[in-house]
C-alpha cells in the first residue's frame, strides 16, 4: 500500500475526529450540507477508481448515481417508508447491472471514444428518464419518507433526524475509503494500475485486461449507486438532473481538483468544489460564470490539481 | 405510411442529417487534426443561433446576418484558440474535457447575461417562406429544401478545400505527423488556429441556418453536442466522409424512430451507436 506522508495521516485523523464531533455543535443547515459533501465524496471516490486508478476517463458516471436514486424512488411506497436493507440492496444491484451492461459496450473503446461513448450512454438514460411520465418526467418525483432500518422491532437510528443521517453517511464514506484502500493494495489493485500505465504490456503478461476493467467499472458503478441511494434518501426527491452530464462533469472536476489517484483526494476535491459553489452562489445569480472561470484557470495553472500546491511547498 | 408522408419524412431526415453534419464535421476536424476533444462545440452552435436572432433584427436581412455572423464566429474561434485552446495540445484528454466543460458554463452564463433566458424565434426569410404542395393537404416548406441545398454546397466546398487546395494539403499532413510538417517550414500553430476557427464557424453557421426552423433557446447547444458525438463515434474520429454518412444515418434513425417507435424515440440514436460499436469499435470509417 502506498504510504501517505505522516503529516497527511495526522491531518486525516484530525479531520475524521472533527467530522465525528461536528453534530454536537453544528447547526442543522451545515449538518445537512456536510452530509451532502460526504455523499459527493463517496461518489467522487467511485469515479476516481476509474479515472485515477484504471485510467478510464468516464463522462457518464452520473448514470449509475441516478439509476440507484430512481430505484429507491420506485421502491418507496407513497407516504410510507422503504426497508433500509432491501432498498439499499436493490438500488446497488440495479446500479451494478447497469454498469455491467454499459461497461460491456463502452470498454470496447479507448481514449477519446471512451469519453464520448460513456457520455452518450449517460445522455441516453437521461433522455429516457426525462421523457418517461411514470418516472416523473423533467420534474422528477418526491420521496416523502426516508428508508427505515428495523431489526426485530429495534431501530438503532432514525434517518429522519439530520444527525443520524449524518453518521450513516460518515460511516459509509469511511467504509468505502477503507475498502478502496484495501482493494488497491491487493494484487487486483496492482493489475489495474498496470493497466493504467500500459494496457498492452499487461495483456502480453497474460492478464485478461477486459475482465479486470469490467470488474472495476461495475464496482465503480455500484459505489456511485450507493452515493445515489444516499442522495435520494437525503434530499427526498429524484430528478433527471441527477443523471445529467453536468453532474458527471462536475464530478470529474472534483476528482481532478483533489488530485486523482490519491486516496483522500476525491473527498477533498468534492468538499472544495461544493464549498466554492456555496460561496459563488452567495455572491451572484450567475455563479456558473465564476465556476467556469475557476475550472478553466485551474486547468491552465494547476496541471496536477490542488495536490500540486502542497508538492511545491514541500520542495521549498 | 402513404407515399407523400414517407416522402416528407425522408426530406426531414436529410435536412436534419445535413445540419448535423455541419456541426459534427467541425468536431471531427478538431479531433482528427488537433487531437482536441472539444465539449464547447455545442456552445458555438448556440452562439450561432443567438447571433442569427440578434443580427437579423439589427440588419433586417437573414442572409446578410448569416454572412456577418460567420465573420463574428471566425473571430471568436481565433480568439479562443489563442487564449486557451493552444495550451491544451500536449495535455491529456482529461484536461481538455475539463477546460472545455468550464467554457460551456462560461458561454451559458454569458448567453444568460446578454440575451436572457427566454425562448426566441427567427423569421424565415420572406423570399423562401412558401410551401410546395405535395398532395391536397400536405406541403413542404421551401426554406427547408434550401437549407439542405446550402448544407450540401458546404459539404462539397469542404471536400474541395481539404482534398484540392494547398491549405487542405497542409491540414491533411498536419493530422498525420505534426513534427514533420513543422520541420518542412509550415507554421503548425497558425494552421491549428485556422482549423479551430473553421470548426467554430461551421458549428455557428449550422446554428444560424437552423434557427428559423428550430427556436432559439438556452441549452440548445448541449443537445446538438451529444448527438454530434454520436455522429463522430459512428463515422470514425477525424473522418469527414464518415461524419457525412453517420449524420445522414442519424437523421434517418431519429426521424423515422419518432414515427415508427414513438415509445423509445429518444433512445433510437443511441441504440444505433451501440450496434455500430459492437460491429466496429473504431467507427465505420475510423482507422483501427
Amino acid at each position: 500500500m502506498e504510504r501517505q506522508p505522516r503529516a497527511l495521516q495526522v491531518l486525516l485523523a484530525i479531520g475524521l475526529v472533527a467530522l465525528a464531533a461536528f453534530p454536537l455543535v453544528g447547526e442543522k443547515f451545515y449538518l445537512q450540507f456536510i452530509t451532502k459533501l460526504m455523499i459527493m465524496g463517496i461518489f467522487a471516490m467511485s469515479l476516481d477508481l476509474l479515472v485515477g486508478h484504471t485510467g478510464l476517463v468516464s463522462l457518464g458516471h452520473a448514470l449509475f448515481f441516478g439509476v440507484a436514486a430512481y430505484a429507491l424512488m420506485l421502491l418507496t411506497p407513497e407516504y410510507q417508508a422503504a426497508g433500509f436493507w432491501t432498498s439499499l440492496g436493490v438500488s446497488l444491484g440495479v446500479a451494478a447491472l447497469a454498469a455491467l451492461i454499459v461497461g460491456f459496450f463502452v470498454l470496447r473503446t479507448t481514449g477519446i471514444y471512451f469519453i464520448m461513448v460513456t457520455l452518450a450512454f449517460g445522455q441516453m438514460t437521461y433522455f429516457y428518464v426525462h421523457d418517461s411520465s411514470h418516472l416523473g418526467g423533467s420534474d422528477g418525483k418526491y420521496i416523502y419518507v426516508r428508508p427505515v432500518l428495523e431489526i426485530a422491532g429495534w431501530s438503532p437510528f432514525d434517518l429522519e433526524r439530520p444527525a443520524h443521517f449524518y453518521y450513516v453517511a460518515l460511516a459509509m464514506m469511511v467504509f468505502v475509503y477503507l475498502m478502496l484502500r484495501v482493494l488497491l493494495a491487493s494484487p487486483f489493485g496492482r493489475v489495474i494500475s498496470g493497466i493504467k500505465e500500459n494496457e498492452h504490456r499487461m495483456r502480453m503478461l497474460g492478464f485478461a485486461t477486459f475482465r479486470y476493467k469490467l470488474v472495476c467499472f461495475v464496482l465503480a458503478g455500484t459505489l456511485a449507486g450507493l452515493a445515489g441511494w444516499l442522495a435520494a434518501a437525503h434530499d427526498g426527491l429524484v430528478n433527471p438532473e441527477m443523471l445529467s452530464w453536468h453532474q458527471s462533469g462536475q464530478l470529474l472536476m472534483m476528482v481532478i481538483l483533489g488530485g486523482m489517484g490519491t486516496p483522500s483526494g476525491p473527498i477533498l476535491g468534492a468538499a472544495a468544489l461544493k464549498v466554492l459553489e456555496l460561496v459563488f452562489q452567495g455572491w451572484t445569480k450567475h455563479w456558473q460564470l465564476l465556476l467556469g472561470g475557476f475550472i478553466v484557470l485551474s486547468v491552465l495553472l494547476l496541471p496536477r490539481g490542488l495536490a500540486q500546491l502542497f508538492e511545491s511547498k514541500r520542495r521549498d | 405510411m402513404d407515399t407523400a408522408i414517407f416522402f416528407i419524412q425522408v426530406l426531414n431526415s436529410v435536412q436534419y442529417g445535413l445540419l448535423l453534419f455541419l456541426v459534427a464535421s467541425g468536431l471531427t476536424l478538431i479531433f482528427g487534426i488537433m487531437g482536441i476533444i472539444n465539449l464547447a462545440h455545442g456552445s458555438f452552435y448556440m452562439i450561432g443561433a443567438y447571433l442569427a436572432f440578434s443580427l437579423t433584427g439589427l440588419i433586417g436581412d437573414f442572409w446578410l446576418a448569416l454572412a456577418a455572423g460567420v465573420v463574428v464566429a471566425v473571430l471568436i474561434g481565433l480568439a479562443l484558440e489563442w487564449l486557451v485552446i493552444r495550451f491544451l495540445y500536449d495535455r491529456d484528454h482529461l484536461y481538455q474535457v475539463l477546460l472545455t466543460y468550464g467554457l460551456i458554463l462560461i458561454f451559458e452564463e454569458c448567453r444568460s447575461l446578454l440575451w436572457g433566458d427566454d425562448v426566441h424565434g427567427v423569421p424565415v426569410p420572406p423570399a423562401l417562406d412558401f410551401s410546395i404542395p405535395l398532395t391536397e393537404n400536405l406541403s413542404y416548406q421551401v426554406f427547408r429544401v434550401a437549407m439542405s441545398a446550402i448544407c450540401l454546397a458546404i459539404a462539397a466546398g469542404m471536400y474541395w478545400l481539404i482534398q484540392k487546395t494547398r491549405l487542405g494539403m497542409m491540414i491533411r499532413a498536419g493530422s498525420v505527423n505534426r513534427e514533420m510538417v513543422q520541420s518542412l517550414g509550415i507554421n503548425i500553430g497558425l494552421l491549428y488556429r485556422v482549423v479551430f476557427a473553421l470548426g467554430v464557424a461551421l458549428a455557428a453557421f449550422a446554428g444560424m441556418l437552423g434557427s428559423p426552423v428550430s427556436s432559439v433557446f438556452p441549452g440548445m447547444g448541449n443537445q446538438v453536442l451529444i448527438v454530434s458525438f454520436v455522429v463522430v463515434v459512428i463515422g470514425g474520429i477525424g473522418s469527414v466522409k464518415g461524419a457525412l454518412v453517420a449524420a445522414l444515418a442519424i437523421g434517418f434513425a431519429d426521424t423515422f424512430g419518432k414515427v415508427l417507435l414513438p415509445q423509445i424515440a429518444g433512445m433510437v440514436v443511441y441504440l444505433l451507436m451501440a450496434a455500430i460499436l459492437l460491429w466496429r469499435p473504431q467507427g465505420i470509417f475510423g482507422k483501427a
